[in-house]
C-alpha cells in the first residue's frame, strides 16, 4: 500500500498498465518531458521511453484522430486533453469515429482508446478551463464515461478503462487532484466500469453525486447525520452506462432522491438519474426527486467562481427541504 | 523522393500520353505488362460497377451513391504500388482502390445499399478501414496507424485518400502536421477532381497546387496526372519506398476529374459547363490505358469486349448478392455498440423486440420523380 493523492493514483495506474502491456501508449500536450500540466504523467517518459510517452503538437482533433488509428492498429492509446474545455475540437473524431467504429464495421474493428481529461471548476483557472462536459460524451452511443472521486477508484477505474475493449472518456476532477489522500494498493487492479458505490448506507434519503462534488456531498451527509437524518450516499463513478440496479435499489429503500452535480442542470446527469428512478422506483417515492446542479450559465471567471459552485451547506439545506415534503 | 518534379515550379508527373504511348522520365518505376493488364481489368470492373450503381439508383434499387467515373486510375494505380497488408484508409470515392485491395464488390454494394455488414472487413484479412463520410476526418487515422506500425517496428505503411475539398478542413492540417513531426510512413493521396460538389478548386484554396502544401509540413509533395495509371503508380511506388524504409510521409495530388455527379442526388449541370466535362472525357483514364494495351498488342479488340462483358456480368451478380443479403436484424443494430451490451441497451432492446417484425423497407424514390428536381 502507498498513500496517494488522486493525481498520483492516475499516474500510478498509467505506470502499472504501461509496465504490463507494451501496447499502452500515453500522449498529449506537455505530457512527456514536462509530465503534464498537472503532473499526471510525470516520470513516465523517463521510465518507458519517448515512443510510449510523448508530447504532441497542440492538436486536439489530431490527438483524438491519431488515437483512433493507433487503437485500430493494435495499440492501447491513452490520450490526454489538457483541459476538458479544449476537447470540443476532438469531438468529431470521438463521436463520428471512435464511438461508431465497432458498430459500423459490425465488429470487424474496435477502438479501445482512453481519453483522459481534467474537468470541472474550483481552482481559479482561466476562462474555458473549468468545464464539465460529461453529459456531452455520455449522450453519444458507443462511448463510456467514467469519473472517479477517490484515489483508490481513480487507479482501479483508469486501469479498467485502459483494459476496456471500447472507447472510454475518463474525466478527472482536478479540484480534488491533491485535496485528499488514500491508501492505494501498489499492484494493478481493475474496478468494474458501470458500477456505482454506496459510500455510506442510510434509510431516509439517497444522495447521489460524483467527481469533485462528492466532497461537499460527504460534508452534507455528515452534517445531516448529526441532525438525525440517515443519508445513503452514492458515488456514481460511471456516468455511462449508469448503474441502474444500485440507484433503483437505494431509492426503493429510502424513498427520497437528491442528485447533485456541478455541471448545468438542464438535460444533465441528474435528469437521467431521476428518470430512471421514476421508471423503476415510483411507488416507493415519498417525495418528488430533486436535483441540485450547476445553473444553465457559463462557468464564471475566478472572481465569480464561488457563486457557481455548490456548497455542502446548500446540499444539506435542500435535503432538509426534501425531507420536509408532505403531499 | 520526387526531386525532379516540383509542384512549385508547375511540374506534374505524366507518363501515359492520351494516345496511349509512353513518355516516361528517366528513373521512374514503370508498371510491368501483367500489372498493366491487371489494372485494366480492375478499371473496367470499377467502371462497370459504377455505371451499374448509378443505373440502379435511377431504377430506385440503390440509395444515394457517389460515382467514381473518371477517377479510377488514382486508386488502382496507388494500390498496385502497395503491399496487400499496407493500411488502406479511404474516403468514399475510392471504388478502384477497394477493388484493387481485393474487397469483394458485393461488400461495397452492400454498404451503399444500406447495410452495415458491407463494412465488415476483418482487420487482418484486408487492412482496410470502412468508407469515411465526414470529409477530411480519416487522414488522422492513417497517421495513427502508421505511428502504431512505427512503434511495433513493422515496415507496414498507410495510405489515405481524400478529395481536394477535404484539404480545407482543419483535421487534414493536423494530420499533415502530425505526420511531419512524428515521422511516420504515411502517404496522403489527394484526388483533386476539380469539384467539391459545386465548389471549384480555385475557390477551395488559393495555393496553385495542393501538392506544394506538403513542403510546409516538412515532407515532399508531388502532383501527378491522376488520369494516368503509370504516373500514379510511379509516384506511389516512390513514396511507398521512402515511407517503408525511412518513415517519410508524402503528399501526392492526383490531378483528375469527376466525370459523374458528386452523388446520385446531385445534378452537376447546375454548376459546371458540359464543355469542360467533354474535354476531360478525352482524357478518360480507361481509354488511355486501353489504347496503350491495344497498341502494345497486350490486348485485342475482342478481348476488350470480353473483359467488359465479364465485368458487366460481375457487377450484376455482385449487386444481386447484396440485394439478396438479409437486412440487419434489430439485435444487430444493438449488439455491436459495445463489446458487451450494457444493461440499459438490453432493456431498450427487450422493449422494442415485440414491435419489430420483418417488413419491406419503404420503396426508394427514383430521383427524377423528386419534387424540384431538374433531371
Amino acid at each position: 500500500m502507498s498513500v496517494l493523492t488522486l493525481v498520483a493514483a492516475v499516474r500510478d495506474a498509467l505506470a502499472c498498465e504501461m509496465a504490463v502491456d507494451p501496447a499502452v501508449v500515453v500522449f498529449g500536450e506537455d505530457v512527456g518531458r514536462e509530465g503534464g500540466v498537472f503532473r499526471a504523467t510525470e516520470g513516465l517518459q523517463e521510465r518507458f521511453g519517448a515512443e510510449r510517452c510523448f508530447d504532441t503538437p497542440l492538436s486536439e482533433a489530431g490527438i483524438a484522430g491519431a488515437a483512433v488509428g493507433m487503437a485500430i492498429g493494435g495499440l492501447k492509446p491513452v490520450a490526454e486533453m489538457q483541459f476538458s474545455g479544449f476537447s470540443y475540437s476532438a469531438m468529431d473524431q470521438l463521436f463520428n469515429h471512435a464511438a461508431r467504429m465497432r458498430n459500423r464495421t459490425r465488429g470487424a474493428l474496435a477502438v479501445p482508446l482512453v481519453v483522459r481529461m481534467p474537468y470541472g471548476g474550483g481552482i481559479g483557472a482561466p476562462e474555458h478551463h473549468s468545464e464539465s462536459p460529461e453529459v456531452l460524451y455520455a449522450h453519444v452511443p458507443g462511448l463510456k464515461v467514467v469519473i472517479p472521486s477517490t484515489p483508490y477508484d481513480a487507479k482501479g477505474l483508469l486501469i479498467a478503462a485502459i483494459r476496456d475493449p471500447d472507447p472510454v472518456i475518463f474525466l478527472e476532477p482536478k479540484r480534488i487532484y491533491r485535496s485528499l489522500k488514500q491508501e492505494v494498493p501498489e499492484e494493478g487492479y481493475a474496478l468494474e466500469i458501470g458500477r456505482a458505490r454506496v459510500v455510506r448506507e442510510g434509510r431516509d434519503l439517497t444522495l447521489v453525486s460524483y467527481g469533485a462534488q462528492m466532497k461537499e456531498a460527504h460534508e452534507a451527509a455528515a452534517h445531516l447525520h448529526q441532525e438525525g437524518v440517515s443519508v445513503e450516499l452514492v458515488d456514481l463513478r460511471t456516468i455511462y452506462p449508469l448503474d441502474q440496479q444500485t440507484l433503483a435499489a437505494s431509492v426503493q429503500k429510502t424513498g427520497r432522491l437528491l442528485v447533485v452535480h456541478e455541471g448545468p442542470g438542464s438535460f444533465g446527469v441528474a435528469a437521467e438519474v431521476i428518470a430512471l428512478v421514476l421508471e423503476r422506483a415510483f411507488v416507493h417515492l415519498e417525495a418528488p426527486p430533486l436535483r441540485l446542479t450547476g445553473a444553465d450559465t457559463v462557468f464564471p471567471l475566478p472572481r465569480g467562481e464561488c457563486l457557481y459552485l455548490i456548497s455542502g451547506q446548500r446540499i444539506a439545506a435542500e435535503a432538509q427541504g426534501l425531507l420536509a415534503f408532505r403531499p | 523522393m520526387f526531386e525532379r518534379l516540383d509542384p512549385r515550379r508547375g511540374e506534374r508527373l505524366s507518363i501515359l500520353r492520351p494516345d496511349g504511348t509512353l513518355d516516361p522520365p528517366a528513373g521512374v518505376p514503370l508498371l510491368g505488362d501483367p500489372q498493366a493488364l491487371e489494372a485494366y481489368r480492375l478499371m473496367v470492373l470499377a467502371r462497370q460497377a459504377d455505371e451499374w450503381a448509378v443505373n440502379l439508383n435511377r431504377q430506385g434499387r440503390m440509395p444515394t451513391y457517389p460515382p467514381n467515373k473518371g477517377q479510377e486510375a488514382n486508386g488502382i494505380g496507388a494500390l498496385l504500388a502497395l503491399r496487400s497488408d499496407d493500411w488502406l484508409v479511404p474516403a468514399f470515392r475510392e471504388l478502384g482502390a477497394w477493388l484493387a485491395r481485393g474487397v469483394p464488390l458485393r461488400q461495397l454494394y452492400l454498404y451503399w445499399y444500406g447495410n452495415e455488414q458491407g463494412s465488415h472487413l476483418p482487420r487482418d484479412a484486408y487492412h482496410t478501414l470502412p468508407v469515411s463520410v465526414p470529409v477530411g476526418s480519416q487522414p488522422l487515422h492513417a497517421v495513427g496507424l502508421a505511428y502504431a506500425e512505427k512503434i511495433m517496428r513493422s515496415d507496414r505503411i498507410a495510405v489515405t485518400f481524400m478529395g481536394e475539398g477535404a484539404t480545407s478542413a482543419g483535421a487534414v492540417h493536423e494530420a499533415f502536421n502530425l505526420a511531419g513531426v512524428w515521422g511516420v510512413g504515411v502517404i496522403f493521396y489527394v484526388q483533386n477532381n476539380q469539384w467539391a460538389i459545386s465548389l471549384p478548386t480555385e475557390r477551395q484554396t488559393a495555393s496553385p497546387t495542393v501538392a506544394e502544401k506538403a513542403f510546409a509540413y516538412g515532407f515532399e509533395g508531388v502532383q501527378v496526372d491522376g488520369n494516368d495509371l503509370f504516373a500514379v503508380y510511379a509516384a506511389v511506388s516512390q513514396a511507398a519506398e521512402a515511407a517503408r524504409s525511412a518513415r517519410l510521409p508524402a503528399l501526392i495530388e492526383g490531378f483528375t476529374y469527376r466525370l459523374g455527379a458528386h452523388t446520385t442526388a446531385d445534378d452537376p449541370r447546375r454548376y459546371r459547363d458540359e464543355e469542360e466535362v467533354r474535354r476531360w472525357s478525352e482524357l478518360d483514364p480507361l481509354l488511355r490505358l486501353e489504347r496503350y494495351l491495344l497498341r502494345k498488342e497486350l490486348l485485342s479488340g475482342d478481348q476488350v469486349d470480353t473483359i467488359r462483358e465479364q465485368a458487366r456480368a460481375e457487377a450484376r451478380r455482385a449487386f444481386e448478392e447484396a440485394e439478396g443479403t438479409p437486412d440487419p436484424s434489430l439485435e444487430d443494430t444493438y449488439r455491436f455498440m459495445y463489446a458487451q451490451m450494457p444493461e440499459v441497451l438490453e432493456g431498450q432492446l427487450r422493449r422494442q423486440q415485440p414491435y419489430v417484425r420483418p417488413v419491406e423497407p419503404p420503396a426508394l424514390v427514383p430521383p427524377d420523380s423528386r419534387a424540384g428536381s431538374r433531371q
